[in-house]
């Protein structure tokens, strides 16, 4: 108990927790989306253009003499983000087929820009570490303000907006012909994404920041079959599992963004072999038991089909 | 030969025009889908689409609810002109091809029918949504099924909570793409049933079908399509939905002819619901 305390008096501990709770708690509203969209691993392209953004805002740092490389690092990833995650919904909305090329391109370039302007910079590739892999530890009290205001962007548009955004994610078609933006409110999902990004870019780090906003969709969609419980459902096991992941780092000395993406993942395992043990399974029969037989079988007919 | 606005609508209950499509021309890359359509709606009417696989039916509609923009001529809803005017969408109600997947997050019946409040004007569901839905999944026969996921009910199931979706908000004007495509027979006259009541309240109504079937007795005009041109605008074929049904197309697997851009789902559905 006294442990526990401890950690809770301890200010560094006290701005991480705000930051996994709020990460934990918007990740996944924008992952139900972006999973109902069959676009799971946009995350991911964001993620790695995310990454040329902070070296593009060390760069700049560097070049303006600022007092730190990095004070524009987030900036830098946050602009990048958006830029990254408009233009691949640019392309999604022109072709189909060149879409997924585009993201994969998109990937690799993000990666190569990094890790090539964070050398101009005079910087190295082990600068970028901290972003790929998260730095909970390090979040200042700027950092946790604009933690802060992101998260209250994105859960404001994705649950203030969620019945829109449905109808968009859900049928376009149907949502061009009820006359709704379908283009804005595109756009708002893209954005809202890439603000998740680099608000969950310290405390999981790029490369598992799309793990957040994912696997707790994973495992809610094990339990419920509604889009708004899913939503929440998946939210609730964000929370849990970064607050949870990070308060074992406090104790043991282990990176906080595998920690918490790894017990994710063990809680999606768990409750993926727990399910049928836990639900009361009816007994298999036929789901449609109302519907009357449209097809008129001869009295032969069955017997014949049987010898 | 080509029909004239109002054409073929002599018997038609009211003039004002609810659709109006002129000199209509869709192309998508190397295909020239629709090729010069004239279709006038009036209000009241029940106008049957009929026509082939690959004859421009469902691009027609998708350029009616403003889903594809026209390369050459204009198309007007309820009397305001796609594209240039703000047109009332809110009271229209579509009901689109039911695709076979999915979408990624499971969702109920009551969800995707709350889908259908929303329009141009309305982005966040208006007070008392729950009561509403109920209403329009009742006029399906689904009331019971509302907290159902869509994904573990029929086919005929499916389509028919895309049918609420567009009835929930009341529309003046429904404009259905094959809505009996690979139903069952007892969905088909489910259907038909509340077909006949929301036409005998006034409803317009714009219907792709493959054949007249159990609608026969509503519909008021026919207008058929053959390669992206209007062959017939007049009465209905008499025959109910047989082999000599003027719209009638044998169900067969695509043949080899050339694919628009646009596809057109309709047969590559089972015949009966899963």
């Amino acid at each position: 108990m006294n442990e526990l305390t401890l950690m809770l008096s301890d200010p560094f501990m006290q701005r991480a927790l705000v930051a996994a709770l709020l990460v934990g708690l918007s990740a996944p509203v924008v992952g139900t989306y972006l999973v109902q969209r069959k676009l799971s691993l946009l995350g991911d392209g964001i993620g790695h253009v995310a990454l040329t953004g902070v070296a593009l805002g060390w760069l700049v740092g560097s070049a303006l003499g600022l007092a730190s490389d990095d004070v524009l690092a987030i900036p830098g990833a946050i602009v990048a983000a958006v830029v990254g995650s408009l233009l691949i919904e640019v392309v999604r909305r022109r072709g189909r087929t060149s879409g997924d090329l585009a993201l994969a391109i998109m990937f690799y370039g993000g990666i190569a820009g990094g890790v090539l302007l964070i050398g101009i910079a005079g910087g190295s590739s082990g600068n970028l570490m901290q972003y790929l892999f998260g730095s909970i530890s390090t979040v200042s009290e700027t950092d946790l303000v604009l933690t802060v205001v992101l998260s209250a962007v994105v859960l404001g548009v994705g649950l203030g907006l969620r019945a829109a955004l449905f109808a968009v994610s859900h049928d376009e078609e149907f949502a061009t012909a009820s006359g709704l933006p379908v283009w804005v409110l595109n756009a708002a999902v893209a954005v809202v994404a890439a603000l998740t990004v680099t608000v969950a870019m310290r405390v999981v780090g790029l490369l598992l920041v799309s793990a957040l906003m994912i696997v707790p969709v994973a495992v809610a969609q094990q339990v419920t079959h509604a889009f708004g419980r899913t939503m929440l459902t998946a939210s609730a096991v964000g929370v849990v599992v970064c607050v949870t992941g990070l308060s074992i780092t406090y104790w043991n000395n282990v990176s906080p963004g595998a920690m918490i993406v790894v017990l994710a993942i063990a809680v999606y395992v768990v409750v993926s072999v727990a399910r049928p043990l836990l639900t009361r399974r009816p007994a298999t029969g036929d789901p449609h038991p109302d519907i009357p037989d449209d097809v008129e079988i001869g009295p032969g007919a069955t017997k014949e089909a049987c010898s | 030969m080509k029909p004239t606005a109002g054409a073929g609508s002599a018997d038609a209950p009211d003039g004002t025009p609810v659709v109006q499509v002129s000199r209509l021309h869709v192309r998508a890359g190397a295909s020239h889908i629709l090729r010069g359509i004239d279709l006038t709606v009036r209000r009241g009417e029940v106008v049957a689409l009929l026509g082939a696989n690959g004859s421009g039916k469902s691009t027609l509609v998708k350029s009616v609810v403003g889903v594809t923009p026209p390369s050459e001529g204009t198309v007007q809803v309820l009397g305001s002109t796609l594209w240039a005017d703000r047109v009332p969408w809110e009271r229209v109600g579509y009901v689109p091809q039911r695709v076979g997947a999915g979408s990624g997050v499971p969702s109920t019946a009551q969800e995707v029918v709350a889908s259908g409040l929303l329009h141009g004007r309305r982005l966040w569901l208006p007070r008392g949504w729950r009561d509403q839905v109920h209403d329009a999944l009742a006029q399906v026969d689904l009331a019971d099924r509302a907290h159902d996921p869509c994904h573990v009910l029929s086919g005929g199931q499916q389509q028919r909570v895309l049918i609420a979706r567009a009835l929930v908000r009341r529309p003046d004007l429904l404009i259905l793409d094959e809505p009996v495509a690979g139903v069952d027979r007892p969905s088909q006259e489910a259907f038909a049933e509340t077909m006949r009541h929301l036409v005998t309240d006034g409803l317009t109504v714009l219907v792709v079908l493959h054949e007249l079937g159990e609608l026969a007795p509503l519909v008021t005009r026919a207008v058929v399509l053959r390669h992206g041109k209007v062959v017939h605008d007049g009465a209905p074929p008499t025959a109910r939905g047989d082999h000599d049904g003027v719209g009638h197309q044998h169900v067969h697997p695509h043949a080899a002819e050339p694919r628009p851009a646009l596809p057109e789902p309709g047969l590559t559905e089972p015949v009966v619901g899963r």
